[in-house]
C-alpha cells in the first residue's frame, strides 16, 4: 500500500487502534519517515492514557445513594438537600459567593444563633473524632435515617448530596440541643476529612438570615436560618472548600 | 422492571465517569441523575437488544447540550471562590496540578470537540457508536476527533497562563 495514500482519518484510527493489520503496517511505514507526525500521534496516545489516570479512579468510588435510586426508579431522590432555603439563596443570587462574606459585616448574629452554633460546633468535635461510632444510623439506611429524623424535629429534613465534592454520606444521628431535638448528619470524603450539617428547629427568635461563617479551633462553620430551621454546615477544612460544598447545596436547591 | 433497574445501576460508574470529565466536579452526578431518570421515562424507545450504554450516552448527550444551549440565555452562576484555591496534601499536589492543566485544557475545547474526544479516548466507544450517540454522520465523527485532538494538543502545550504556584 502506498504511504502516500495515509489520510488524517488513518492516523486517528491508528491512535485507537483500529485499523486492520494492512492498513496499519502502512501507517507504521509512513510514520517512520515522518517522526514529527509520528509525535503528534504519540502526544494523542498520551492525551487518552492520562484522561484514563485522571478519570478511570471515578469507576471506584462508592455511586451515591441519589443515582442508586434514580436507577431503580425509586421515588425521585431528592436533590434539595434542604429544604427551601429561599431566603439565603436569594442573597446567593444577587452577590454570588461574594455576597456571603460582605453580608458578615452587617449581619451580627444574634445570641441564641450564636448559642446554636456552639452547638452545633461541640457535636461536630465530640462525634467527627469517633472512628467506630461517628454516626446512630449509617447511610445504608439512608431513607430510613431521614424519615426518622424529620419526624423526630417535627419537620422534614433532608441530608443533601455532597459527592461531587468527594464526600459520601456516613449517617447521623439525633441530639440534645438545649431540650430539644436536634440532628446530625455526617459526611467524610476519601481523605478521611469529616463535614458535618446540623439542623435544628426553633430558635427563640427565628429570622432568615444569609450565610454566616464561623471560625474557631481551626474548623470553619457556615450558618444560617431559614424559616424555623437553623443550619451549620461544619468541617475542619479550609474555608474555600467549606464554600463549595454550601455552593453545591446552592445548587441542589436550584437544579 | 427490576432487570432494567439492575442494567441501568450497572452503567453508573461509567457514566459519572463521562460525566465527570465532560462537565467537571461541579453537575456531574447531576447529569447522571437526570440521564438516569430520562432512562426510565423514555425507556420504551430501548429496544431491549444491543448495548444499554451508547443508548444512556446518547441521552446524556441531549440533556448536556440542552444544558449548555440554556446557559447561552442564563450564564452558569459559578462563581470560584476568589481566595487561593483549597489546599492540598503535598503529597497530591504534583497530581492536582495536572488535573488543573488537563481540565483546563478539556474545558477549553468546544462542546463538540470534548465529546467527540471523550468518548473515543476515554469511553472507547466505536466510531459507529459515537455516530450514533452525538447524531452525527460518521465522516463529521473522523474530522471532529482530528480537530479535537488538535486543539487539546495544543493547549496542552501552551505555556499556562496563571499557573499556580508551586509550593516547596
Amino acid at each position: 500500500m502506498n504511504p502516500d495514500l495515509i489520510q488524517e482519518n488513518d492516523l486517528q484510527s491508528y491512535v485507537d487502534g483500529r485499523l486492520d493489520p494492512a492498513r496499519q503496517a502502512a501507517v507504521e511505514a509512513y510514520l517512520a519517515e515522518n517522526p514529527a507526525e509520528r509525535q503528534r500521534l504519540l502526544d494523542y496516545q498520551r492525551i487518552d492514557a492520562e484522561l484514563h489516570r485522571l478519570f478511570d479512579p471515578v469507576l471506584d468510588e462508592p455511586i451515591p445513594a441519589a443515582l442508586r435510586l434514580a436507577a431503580q426508579h425509586r421515588s425521585r431522590a431528592p436533590r434539595i438537600g434542604l429544604l427551601q432555603t429561599a431566603a439565603a439563596v436569594g442573597f446567593m443570587l444577587i452577590g454570588g459567593g461574594l455576597g456571603w462574606f460582605a453580608h458578615e459585616r452587617f449581619s451580627q448574629p444574634g445570641l441564641a444563633q450564636e448559642s446554636f452554633v456552639q452547638q452545633a460546633l461541640g457535636a461536630h468535635a465530640v462525634y467527627v473524632s469517633e472512628v467506630r461510632h461517628p454516626v446512630e444510623v449509617e447511610a445504608s439506611e439512608a431513607q430510613h435515617l431521614v424519615a426518622w429524623l424529620s419526624k423526630r424535629l417535627g419537620a422534614t429534613i433532608q441530608a443533601p448530596t455532597l459527592s461531587t465534592l468527594g464526600f459520601q454520606l456516613l449517617g447521623g444521628r439525633l441530639l440534645p440541643d438545649d431540650g430539644k431535638p436536634a440532628a446530625q448528619f455526617m459526611y467524610q470524603d476519601a481523605g478521611g476529612r469529616r463535614l458535618t450539617l446540623y439542623v435544628r428547629r426553633g430558635l427563640d427568635n427565628p429570622r432568615d438570615t444569609a450565610f454566616q461563617f464561623s471560625q474557631q479551633d481551626g474548623k470553619s462553620a457556615f450558618y444560617w436560618v431559614d424559616r424555623d430551621l437553623a443550619y451549620a454546615l461544619i468541617g475542619d477544612l479550609e474555608r474555600p472548600v467549606l464554600d463549595r460544598a454550601a455552593h453545591v447545596v446552592y445548587q441542589q436547591l436550584n437544579p | 422492571m427490576a432487570d432494567f433497574a439492575a442494567l441501568l445501576t450497572e452503567q453508573i460508574p461509567r457514566l459519572r465517569r463521562y460525566a465527570r470529565a465532560l462537565v467537571g466536579t461541579q453537575g456531574a452526578d447531576d447529569l447522571v441523575q437526570d440521564s438516569l431518570e430520562r432512562a426510565w421515562s423514555r425507556r420504551h424507545l430501548w429496544t431491549g437488544q444491543g448495548e444499554l450504554r451508547p443508548w444512556l450516552f446518547t441521552i446524556l448527550h441531549h440533556l448536556y447540550v440542552n444544558q449548555v444551549r440554556h446557559r447561552v440565555h442564563a450564564p452558569p452562576l459559578d462563581p470560584l471562590p476568589d481566595e487561593e484555591p483549597p489546599a492540598l496534601a503535598p503529597s497530591r499536589h504534583e497530581a492536582a496540578l495536572e488535573w488543573r492543566d488537563m481540565e483546563r485544557a478539556l474545558a477549553e475545547l468546544s462542546v463538540d470537540h470534548r465529546e467527540v474526544l471523550l468518548l473515543v479516548g476515554l469511553e472507547q466507544l466505536d466510531y459507529a457508536e459515537v455516530a450514533t450517540v452525538l447524531n452525527v454522520p460518521p465522516g463529521t465523527v473522523m474530522s471532529r476527533l482530528a480537530r479535537a485532538r488538535a486543539a487539546l494538543r495544543r493547549a496542552l502545550q501552551e505555556p499556562p497562563r496563571a499557573r499556580l504556584r508551586r509550593v516547596k
